[in-house]
């Protein structure tokens, strides 16, 4: 069996001594699927995505990226294999898309250096297959929420990462926009990269997930193939509510209250 | 599409630098311009035949006038600098350089070398210098004992409260101060002059002035990133923590060498980066020379018009805030609507 790209070993973390949040987490990334992260609020799928792009760093146990340790990598080679696309992020200046999306080719570029116009074009590629091409003059304060993720994504796809991850990347869009999302992400997995995604709606994990981090308070994390996690007993112990799963056009739906 | 998109890009950025370079040369010919002007040897430009016959003449416009006018120059270049400086890396377009307790510092440091130590120049320079890094210094290290709110809103609170004790400092020091010999000389140095300048002060601000704005323009790029916020610079590749304590020094170096000869001169530290801005969009690329060349231009001009306009000297800081204050009321009252092609 071939090096998990992601590899996480009795990791603990804790933002206030004595405080743990993660205790004891291991699970293994595999190249080329997407994981979803489940859990309640509050138990630390967030902190997690962080500690797996290097932002955070472990207490104790080990986090290794295509069998390294991640704190090993530099800056700049970390920058061109993980990519993030956060849940929230403003600014109050008037970045046009374009230039907004450009910066996602800062770790390919040498220390001081700015974009060159095979950067640029790049980036166009990356804002066609996002459907934003129309919007690259576009002031970024003005887009609509679900403009601002595909933007998000264009800039994480111009890093070229290996590893993808994504912090609820579907909350506040609408249908349409979350099914062009679903396609994008996807697409992405078809082209080899790995997906790491926090997720509150069950019908988006459902639709995309190929495997679950089960998150609950107080336990060490479970990960495994979304068919065995994913399954009513299972959520509804970790949201304390009960859940049902049903088929409805051989389709799985999540049924609550 | 793509092609055709990427070609209209590149024309814009073609388009922002051939801007860049007509701002750079109307900034010297303004220069030129306030070169020979003056009330001597009658108000209004000096004749350029003059300049070979007359030996005071020539004393005068190289002497006095030029070593004043680069000040002004290079003080409205840090200024607008470093305001855009600090506006990115706060991820806040209210913010400037003076704010973490620099400019308060600064005051402070003149203030007490003027009541308590008798107020020679050079002194006066130095203890504002040092006092405008202090003020620097007790932002940052008080920032770190805070417990509460992010970096950013740490480095603020802090800055406010030590500008606070500053300007309270400053309060005391003019209630203690001579009223007939230290008074004057106070509120002359919080009001900001360039009369004084000679080539030797600015010679003295040069060391730290031009490396730290040399090191600005060169992460100019980076600065785009550092706006983003740390998580997302991080996930970029870049070092949040340790490239904005650079560029914070970068930016403050100048600032407090600058003040202290000049005095306090406000308001184009948050001004001139919103003109930048407005004309040459957000891309630090472009925004942040634009606003070193706009900040530049705007203390040039209102230095000739502190010089010219009255026969007696005004206050530099009074008419930068003055016009400052108004282009800001023009431009909130005339804002484009916010819909864009």
């Amino acid at each position: 069996m071939s090096t998990p790209l992601l590899s996480f070993r009795d990791v603990n973390f804790g933002y206030r001594r004595g405080q743990p949040i993660l205790h004891r987490v291991s699970f293994d990334l595999l190249t080329g699927r997407i994981t979803a992260i489940v859990g309640p609020n509050g138990v630390g799928k967030t902190t997690l995505l962080y500690l797996a792009l290097g932002w955070l760093t472990a207490w104790s146990g080990d986090i290794l990226l295509e069998g390294q340790p991640l704190n090993g990598y530099g800056r700049l080679e970390r920058g061109r294999r993980i990519a993030l696309v956060p849940q929230s992020e403003s600014t109050p200046f008037d970045y046009t898309v374009f230039e907004y999306v450009l910066m996602g080719r800062a770790p390919h570029l040498p220390p001081l250096g700015t974009p060159s116009p095979d950067d640029q074009e790049i980036v166009w590629q990356a804002l066609e297959k996002v459907g934003l091409t129309a919007l690259a003059a576009q002031p970024v304060p003005q887009l609509s929420s679900g403009e601002r993720q595909l933007m998000l994504l264009a800039r994480a796809i111009v890093q070229t990462p290996r590893l993808l991850l994504l912090d609820e990347p579907t909350a506040h869009l609408d249908l349409h926009n979350k099914a062009r999302l679903l396609d994008l992400l996807r697409q992405l997995r078809a082209d080899g990269v790995t997906l790491l995604m926090t997720n509150h709606e069950p019908d988006v994990v459902l639709a995309l997930a190929d495997d679950v981090l089960l998150m609950e308070t107080g336990q060490p994390p479970q990960a495994g193939p979304l068919g065995q996690l994913f399954t009513a007993e299972h959520l509804s112990r970790i949201y304390r509510l009960p859940v049902r799963l049903v088929e409805i056009d051989g389709r799985k739906q999540v049924l609550w209250t | 599409m793509t092609a055709v998109s990427a070609a209209h890009s590149a024309e814009r950025d073609r388009r922002r630098r051939i801007i860049l370079l007509f701002s750079f040369l109307a900034l010297v010919l303004a220069a030129v311009v306030s070169l020979l002007a003056g009330r001597y040897p009658a108000p209004g430009l000096i004749p350029l035949p003059r300049l070979a016959e007359d030996d005071l003449a020539v004393r005068l416009v190289f002497g006095l006038r030029l070593p004043r006018l680069l000040t002004a120059i290079l003080l409205g270049m840090t200024l607008g600098g470093a305001g855009m400086v600090f506006q990115y890396l706060f991820n806040n377009p209210l913010v400037e350089p003076g704010f973490l307790g620099v400019s308060q510092g600064a005051a402070f440091g003149a203030a007490f070398v003027i009541v308590l130590m008798g107020g020679a120049t050079v002194p006066v320079q130095i203890s504002a210098a040092v006092f405008a890094l202090a003020g620097l210094g007790f932002s940052s290290l008080l920032a770190r004992r805070l417990r509460y709110g992010g970096w950013v809103l740490r480095l603020v609170l802090a800055g406010i409260a030590v500008s606070a004790l500053f300007s309270a400092g400053v309060g005391l020091l003019k209630y203690l101060a001579d009223p007939l010999r230290q008074l004057p000389e106070l509120t002359f140095w919080l009001l900001g002059g360039l009369a004084g300048i000679t080539w030797e002060r600015l010679f003295s601000v040069l060391p730290l002035t031009l490396p730290g704005l040399l090191l600005l323009l060169l992460f100019r790029w980076r600065l785009n990133l550092l706006s983003l916020g740390e998580a997302t610079a991080f996930s970029l590749g870049a070092a949040p923590g340790r490239e904005r304590w650079l560029l914070i020094l970068a930016a403050v170096l100048p600032t407090a060498a600058l003040i202290s000869i000049s005095g306090m001169v406000g308001w184009v530290g948050l001004i001139v980066p919103h003109i930048a801005r407005r004309l040459f969009g957000a891309e630090a690329r472009f925004s942040l020379p634009a606003s070193m060349l706009l900040g530049g231009f705007f203390v040039l001009l209102c230095d000739d018009l502190a010089r010219l306009l009255l026969a007696g000297e005004i206050p530099l800081g009074v008419l930068t805030a003055l016009f400052g204050a108004l282009i800001f009321l023009a431009l909130m009252i005339f804002q484009k609507p916010k819909v864009r092609k």
